[in-house]
């Protein structure tokens, strides 16, 4: 039986601790960690939400990008996507989601109705012209209805987003008003 | 039971209360004033065993022409006959008898006429709206209606 080299000169110990130490900032690695692990909240307006049922699904697997699990309560849920035509009814109970989501919380807005009221926008008497008109959003994915590869790429605007946030700018708390008089 | 027949017994029952009548039609059609509307809609069922209201439409026909509710009748065995009952009522004052007890679909398609185009369904037992939000205010699909600018303090329209 052989003795473990002794690593003997300053130079052998600084090339062992390479292998074994890892630097990096507390915020880095938050964000990171934060940002494969953004969970959305279930709920579906319209039509989209076929396209976002079929990103949860097999084909696209939204859980690859660490964006699985669907919550079915916004208390457990950081992203909501508003995937649909928000009507004027449906309007208080958006932002009655939004407000019962804690922070810090993302909104993105999925459709070519939820970015600005879509086909609706001159005639429809009872369609939201946007859902930014209610609750702040971060991501707007246009299409009728976007494709799940869009989808996913407006997942990942926010996963930048999200990686890129520094744990003491916390001023976002508060700073985000929801906009509608109830 | 065929068309020509059902028509016949229809103007013996009804004569002059049925106001036009067109037997050749798509579909076969009748109008009336509403206040034929009850006697008609039970005849329809219990003499014809028209049993099924398929639809209950409604068209504004411009500023001074009133409001027309249509009725789409029909009965699904082999005799296949059907029937659309339509009611001209004026723009100020479109009261026309309900006719849930009969048909009991009529009970939400009632309601939606009131919602979009304000039919009064005289005798509703609860003639609220279905579609739009409790507060919203006027009937959507009548040809003078405005959208409102705000609701509940959100801008509504875009220009």
């Amino acid at each position: 039986m052989t003795e473990p080299k002794a690593l003997s000169t300053p130079l052998d110990q600084a090339a062992s601790l390479r292998d074994n130490i890892l630097i990096t900032q507390v915020d880095k690695l938050i964000g990171w960690t934060r940002k494969n692990s953004v969970w959305p909240m279930t709920f579906g307006l319209a039509c989209c939400a076929i396209e976002m049922m079929a990103t949860g699904a097999s084909s696209y697997d939204i859980d690859r990008f660490g964006s699985g699990p669907f919550r079915a309560t916004p208390r457990q849920s950081d992203l909501m996507i508003v995937a649909g035509t928000v009507t004027n009814k449906m309007a208080p109970r958006v932002k009655r989601l939004y407000d019962q989501m804690p922070e810090p919380k993302y909104v993105l807005a999925m459709g070519a109705c939820t970015v600005s009221g879509g086909p609706y926008i001159k005639y429809g008497y009872h369609v939201l012209k946007g859902v930014d008109r209610i609750v702040p959003v971060d991501v707007y994915v246009p299409g009728c209805p976007p494709r799940p590869e869009a989808l996913l790429e407006g997942l990942f605007r926010i996963q930048e987003k999200v990686a890129k946030e520094r744990i003491l700018d916390r001023n976002r708390v508060g700073a985000r008003p929801s906009l509608l008089v109830e | 039971m065929d068309r020509s027949t059902l028509f016949e017994k229809l103007r013996q029952k009804f004569g002059p209360r049925i106001i036009e009548s067109d037997e050749n039609g798509l579909v076969p059609s009748v109008r009336i004033e509403p206040a034929t509307w009850p006697e008609l809609a039970q005849s329809l069922r219990d003499d014809f065993r028209l049993d099924y209201l398929s639809c209950l439409t409604g068209i504004d026909r411009g500023k001074g022409q009133g409001l027309d509710a249509i009725y789409h009748v029909e009965r699904m065995d082999a005799a296949r006959l059907s029937i659309s009952v339509r009611i001209r009522v004026p723009y100020e004052n479109p009261v026309i008898p309900t006719v849930e007890h009969i048909w009991r679909t009529a009970d939400w398609h009632e309601r939606e006429a009131y919602d979009l185009l304000g039919f009064r369904f005289e005798g509703h037992h609860n003639l609220v709206r279905i579609l739009c939000a409790e507060d919203w205010e006027g009937h959507p699909l009548r040809k003078d209606y405005k959208s409102p600018d705000t609701y509940h303090g959100v801008r509504n329209n875009v220009v």
